[in-house]
């Protein structure tokens, strides 16, 4: 049986930074993930990183920092988490800088800054538009210095928990379809968002929520996960996302009749002050009001970057340039682009506290599983409450990874060896025998898998109502009967996709129904969750999470406290 | 739009070898070569292999060769290739080893890759803050860091596939055209002190110096990394360091200089004068190819070309110019 002390599971900015940091602590390490670390989807991240970085005459702050959070997450978010990643985000963008990442700097040669949504002062470090893959190839670079064991193209089926402590890990190595038992004395899921639960999405096809369904699966509880983000700029045909720094530059949101909509006053949700810096929920919200309104072209509004200047758009905004022309035939330089709001990232997920562990440590009155943590877009330390700040989350991602990284190394070092038993990788085994052994019926799990997403879009997208909502768990119950009969057709060992997305999609089926009723039953309308039926902001009976606990019968929901230290709840207003 | 697309099949598990398999669909203008494999994949043959993830050529996974090139599926819309009705050829790329259909075993290139120690090095106490580098370095590293890793520019390298069919074992191969991009992002990063080790290791044989300037990496590199451009400056930096006994700088001597006595250049004397004319471990392996050039006539013993004096004198102005 293959075993280490601190198993994490995932690769992408999150998981790596992980490993990095319970390395440091002298344990033994392993990263295990379904595709080579530098294919994760933290490297779709284009705009940037925040960071308060104390400098001399800049008025900004690690409190402006977190205030302009909070307020962006409706006041949903825990300010106890908020304010940790803000004060250490400083230090870690150092940090990062040290490694290798070649952020762009300004004229003195220092660190340089663009401006990002919702944010008071300009605080977003960047490397072009490719942040996200400049971070994930250096902190590769620093796993591959360290020398750290990582199983690549291995898809982890379950986890292990026996009498309620995670003990590892069953996994399937995808070049052989063998599964394996991984011991390990800490689990630490960094296995990235669910956004493919959608469609369409601004996601890589890997990004399905494994780690996600596979935490609640094992009794870990799912919090906020009706708080879906929508991403304001997408492209219609792919639903590749182009980058908010295009906005942050200066770049225009226009409607058909080439009126810059959102310093409209007709509508209450809309930016007047703000404009195209607002918040994405709002934006979104905004678009697609237009969009419904008729006063889109083709059911897109447009973004306009012409004025911004071929020089800027080269050094800057060069890969939304290749995008727009690869795929909507669009010069940016010349015209504006049709683009719309698509689903992105998930607020919600793994319950977690600010040392990324999924169990309850202080009493705060959830249960979770000793031996578990979760960390980046999978899990929910809670700093971006219903909606977050563009450049936030790759922050989450490096200072909460390295916090769980510490703790965890910590942790394994008390934790006492137990013995394991295959029991849960028979199952595994069994499950996935009967999966290839289904005669076809005719139907196709990509078939399924698109309606699910289609449907999900549509009833619980950027506006939702109690009837709808129904309608969606209704049509989800179905599906999951449904999908218990859906056969494969490939019956092959070797990279079996055809079974790798087979399982996925058994996964998001999960996360689907969660979100759903979280949805229901959020009876208020807060940053991204905007519920027709019920259009406010309802903070006496609703400034609290939602929480969902696996049963066989479905989702159990309860509630939690949200953390208030300094900032008490107003109007939010861009 | 009518298209069909001509896969290239492999599955080890059977026993039957490579072939081709003809795919016919009705695909929409916009669709690039990886939406028509997934729309087979997804809507009629659930066996096919391939890797892809993000869809936008950024992850790097669905390098592949597409009508005899590599590109990324991704990035390479259909009707770009090909009319109504037409045929697109799909193979997995070259220079790797074929695990299943569309998928290659990417182990040599990683290795390669890690090869030329991947990490930043600097010396020193680390600053309190930020190193303070100028932005022109960093926007020319970022250019650099570009690279998603995807393979194609390895896959389709000249002097790789001559070495792979002279029977070379891959793990012996030079470091090919993204190693030595990702080596050039260390070597020109202000912040790194170990350029002299690194562009002395990279000189060696199996470096810098073994590329023949086909061009080939620019024309296929998806991500304008251009690493041929990144292995001359890798060259430059290297004789500039002084670092200039090894066999691609003796190389380059022995070229200037043939050009400079004869006008045009001496193949015979070529090689010996790279690696040395009593270097016999070295010149033992080159002998084939020599005997083989001289068969089919491409190696001439030297002979004055006509304009050799004027060729002199530019070379002799270039010298010049060098020394200023
Ligand atoms: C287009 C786009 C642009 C963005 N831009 C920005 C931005 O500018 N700034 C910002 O802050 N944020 C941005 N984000 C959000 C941010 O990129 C992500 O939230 C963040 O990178 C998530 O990182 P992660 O490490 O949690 O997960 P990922 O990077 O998604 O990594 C998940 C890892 O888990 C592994 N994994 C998953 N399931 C399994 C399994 N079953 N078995 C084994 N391994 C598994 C995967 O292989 C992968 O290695 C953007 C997101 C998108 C989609
Ligand atoms: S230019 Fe050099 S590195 Fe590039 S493909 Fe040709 S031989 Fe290989
Ligand atoms: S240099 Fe270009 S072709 Fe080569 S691996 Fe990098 S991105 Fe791919
Ligand atoms: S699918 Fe990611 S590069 Fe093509």
């Amino acid at each position: 049986m293959l075993e280490h002390d601190v198993l994490v599971v995932g690769a992408g900015l999150a998981g790596l930074r992980v490993a990095i940091e319970a390395q440091k602590q002298g344990v033994d390490v392993a990263v295990i993930t379904k595709v080579h670390p530098v294919r994760s989807h933290s490297n779709a991240a284009q705009g940037g990183i925040n960071a308060a970085l104390e400098q001399e005459g800049s008025p900004d702050s690690w409190e402006a920092h977190a205030f302009d959070t909070v307020k962006g997450s409706d006041y949903l978010g825990d300010q106890d988490a908020i304010e940790i990643i803000c004060r250490e985000a400083g230090p870690e963008i150092i940090e990062l800088e040290h490694m290798g990442v070649v952020f762009n700097r300004d004229e003195t040669g220092h660190l340089g800054v663009r401006a990002f949504g919702g944010a008071t002062y300009s605080r977003t470090f960047f490397v072009g538009d490719i942040t996200g893959q400049a971070l994930l190839h250096v902190m590769y670079e620093q796993v591959l210095k360290a020398n750290t064991r990582i199983y690549e193209e291995w898809f982890v089926t379950s986890l292990i928990v026996e009498d309620g402590v995670c003990r590892g890990v069953v996994a399937m190595d995808l070049a052989t379809r063998r599964l394996h038992t991984i011991k390990a004395k800490a689990v630490v899921l960094a296995t990235g968002g669910a956004g493919r639960v959608f469609e369409p999405s601004t996601n890589a096809l890997i990004v399905t929520g494994d780690g996600i369904s596979q935490a609640y699966r094992a009794g870990a509880p799912l919090m906020d996960m009706e708080m879906v983000q929508f991403h304001p700029t997408t492209l219609k045909q792919n639903g590749a996302l182009l980058t908010e720094g295009a906005r942050g530059e200066g770049a225009y949101l226009l409607n058909a009749e080439g009126e810059r909509f959102l310093g409209n006053e007709r509508n209450q949700f809309y930016a007047p002050s703000k404009m195209e810096l607002a918040a994405r929920d709002v934006i979104s919200r905004a678009e697609q009001i237009e969009i419904d309104a008729g006063r889109g072209v083709d059911g897109c509004v447009l973004l306009d970057c012409r004025h911004l200047g071929e020089d800027l758009i080269r050094e800057r905004l060069w890969q939304i340039w290749e995008l727009a022309m690869d795929f909507a035939n669009v010069d940016i330089m010349k015209d504006p682009v049709p683009i719309r709001p698509g689903v992105h990232y998930i607020m919600g997920g793994i319950k977690t506290d600010v040392d990324g562990r999924a169990w309850d440590v202080n009493g705060g009155g959830w249960g979770g599983v000793k031996g578990l943590f979760a960390v980046g877009e999978c899990a929910c330390i809670n700093a971006h409450g219903a909606n977050r700040l563009g450049a936030n989350s790759l922050l989450e991602t490096v200072v909460y990874g390295r916090r769980a990284g510490l703790t965890a190394g910590f942790y394994v070092k008390e934790a006492p060896t137990a013995l394991l038993s295959e029991a849960k990788m028979a199952d595994d085994e069994s499950r996935i025998k009967e999966i290839i052994s289904r005669p076809d019926n005719g139907d196709r799990w990509a078939a399924l898998r698109l309606e699910m997403g289609e449907m999900m879009n549509s009833q619980v997208g950027i506006f939702r109502t109690k009837e709808n909502l129904e309608g969606a768990l209704e049509k989800i119950q179905e599906m999951k009967l449904r999908y218990r009969h859906v056969p494969i057709q490939n019956k092959g060992n070797i990279f079996n996709t055809d079974l790798q997305f087979h399982l996925e999609l058994g996964l998001m089926l999960d996360c689907a129904e969660v979100i759903a009723l979280s949805a229901l039953s959020r009876e208020e309308s807060r940053g991204a969750h905007y519920r027709l039926d019920f259009p406010a902001r309802d903070d006496e009976k609703w400034l609290k999470h939602t929480m969902a606990y696996y049963t066989p019968e479905g989702p159990e929901m309860d509630t939690l406290p949200v953390t208030i230290t300094q900032w008490e709840p107003t109007e939010r207003k861009y | 739009m009518q298209v069909s697309l001509r896969v290239r099949r492999f599955d080890p598990e059977s026993n039957q070898g490579p072939y081709y398999q003809t795919y016919s669909m009705d695909a929409p203008d916009y669709y690039t070569v990886l939406d028509a494999l997934i729309h087979i994949r997804e809507e009629t043959d659930g066996t096919l292999g391939l890797r892809c993830s993000c869809r936008s050529a950024i992850c790097g996974s669905c390098a592949m060769r597409i009508d005899g090139h590599a590109k990324l599926a991704c990035k390479t819309k259909i009707i770009d290739l090909t009319a109504d009705g037409g045929e697109v050829t799909v193979e997995p790329v070259g220079n790797m080893p074929v695990v299943k259909d569309l998928i290659a075993d990417m182990k040599p290139f990683w290795d390669k890759i890690r090869a030329v120690d991947p990490w930043l090095q600097p010396e020193g106490p680390e600053p309190e803050r930020e190193y303070v580098v100028p932005n022109e370095a960093m926007q020319d590293l970022a250019g650099a860091m570009n690279c998603i890793m995807c393979g194609a520019c390895v896959s389709d390298c000249t002097v790789l596939e001559a070495e792979l069919n002279r029977g070379v074992p891959v793990e012996k191969t030079w470091l090919a055209p993204a190693a030595l991009a990702k080596a050039y992002r260390f070597v020109g990063d202000p912040r790194d002190d170990h350029q002299y080790d690194r562009l002395e290791k990279l000189s060696d044989s199996g470096g810098i110096w073994d590329c023949t300037h086909c061009f080939e990496c620019i024309e296929v590199c998806p991500k304008g990394v251009a690493p041929m451009d990144r292995i001359m400056a890798l060259r430059d930096k290297a004789v500039s360091a002084g670092i200039t006994n090894n066999n691609g700088t003796r190389h380059a001597k022995a070229f200037h200089d043939s050009i400079k006595a004869y006008g045009r250049l001496d193949e015979v004397t070529l090689v010996p004068k790279s690696v040395g004319f009593f270097n016999i471990r070295e010149l033992l392996p080159q002998m084939p190819t020599g005997l083989r050039m001289l068969k089919a006539g491409k190696l001439r013993l030297p002979h004055k070309a006509e304009n050799k004096k004027k060729i002199k004198q530019i070379v002799d102005s270039l010298d010049k110019e060098q020394m200023e």
